[in-house]
């Protein structure tokens, strides 16, 4: 067994054993830092397949900014050692076997279909490269997702401080609990 | 690079977390575990394009920019996501799905 293929089943096995119970743990705080094991040892999975870049976004991105983002809001909405009351027996059950039927359809699909790789050498990924295709018109360019991409970040920007902005027409929470 | 492992155990491996996020899509009734169930949906996806990617079409980059634009699009998700929860958790003091059912009515 080389060094890959081990390193491969410990990051396989990190990210199963932490998603199932990133859904299944009953504190919520837990849970979150479940999620950000399984998006670290993602990030290991991208390293493997050689694309560097895209293991720093992953890190930098998921594991630094959407879990602490997931934290924060955690930490503000619910208390720190609340617990979820069990799922009840007839939801898990049947959720698990829709899950189960789906995933061994998936497999058996994934198995039974026959894979082939071009012949052509394969393309070294460097910064200069993925900067010049991300705003590169043409065949091998990405500039009109770029600019896409862009606009909705602006929009989810402005989207949020206006959501999440307090005031406006809506109870404030003492009046709730004054009712 | 890359010897001994072949593509279809990544695919399982998606396979695997992809509906693991279903599961907890399906029985999870707190608004922020079901957005961290999205996620793991969303992740296990971006496994399957960075594999194709390496493994099918070595000598082209569109997996990768598919995956980087699904971060960003999962990034502004869960900022918009989370900034309605603390909206929510605002007006019903819960984040709870059976109990925000005020605009159903």
């Amino acid at each position: 067994m080389t060094a890959n293929q081990l390193m491969f089943i410990l990051f396989s096995a990190m990210i199963v054993v932490f998603s199932v119970l990133t859904v299944t743990s009953r504190r919520i705080l837990r849970a979150a830092i479940f999620l950000l094991f399984v998006l670290v040892s993602t990030a290991g999975l991208y390293f493997m397949l050689n694309y560097q870049f895209m293991a720093a976004v992953q890190l930098t991105l998921y594991a630094g900014g959407i879990v602490v983002l997931f934290i924060f809001s955690i930490l503000l909405t619910s208390h720190i050692s609340q617990k979820f009351e069990p799922v009840g027996w007839k939801k898990s059950v049947f959720s698990a076997i829709a899950v189960t039927a789906g995933a061994i359809l998936a497999i058996i699909t994934i198995l039974d279909y026959n894979f082939s790789a071009t012949t052509q050498a394969a393309q070294e990924v460097n910064m200069k490269l993925i900067g010049k295709s991300l705003l590169a018109t043409g065949e091998d360019g990405f500039v009109l997702p770029f600019e896409v991409i862009s606009i909705l970040l602006i929009a989810a920007m402005v989207a949020a401080i206006v959501v999440a902005k307090k005031g406006g027409p809506g109870k404030t929470q003492s009046q709730i609990l004054n009712n | 690079m890359n010897t001994g492992i072949p593509l279809e155990y990544f695919l399982i491996l998606a396979t695997i977390m992809f509906f693991v996020g279903v599961y907890g899509f399906l029985t999870r009734r707190n608004l922020l575990t079901i957005l961290m169930s999205v996620e793991l949906i969303l992740n296990s996806v971006n496994i399957n394009f960075m594999a194709f990617n390496r493994y099918l079409f070595p000598h082209k980059l569109e997996g990768m920019f598919f995956s980087l634009f699904v971060i960003a699009v999962a990034a502004s998700e869960a900022a918009v996501a989370i900034a309605i929860i603390i909206n929510i958790y605002r007006r019903f003091i819960t984040i709870n799905v059976e109990d925000v059912d005020e605009m159903k009515h």
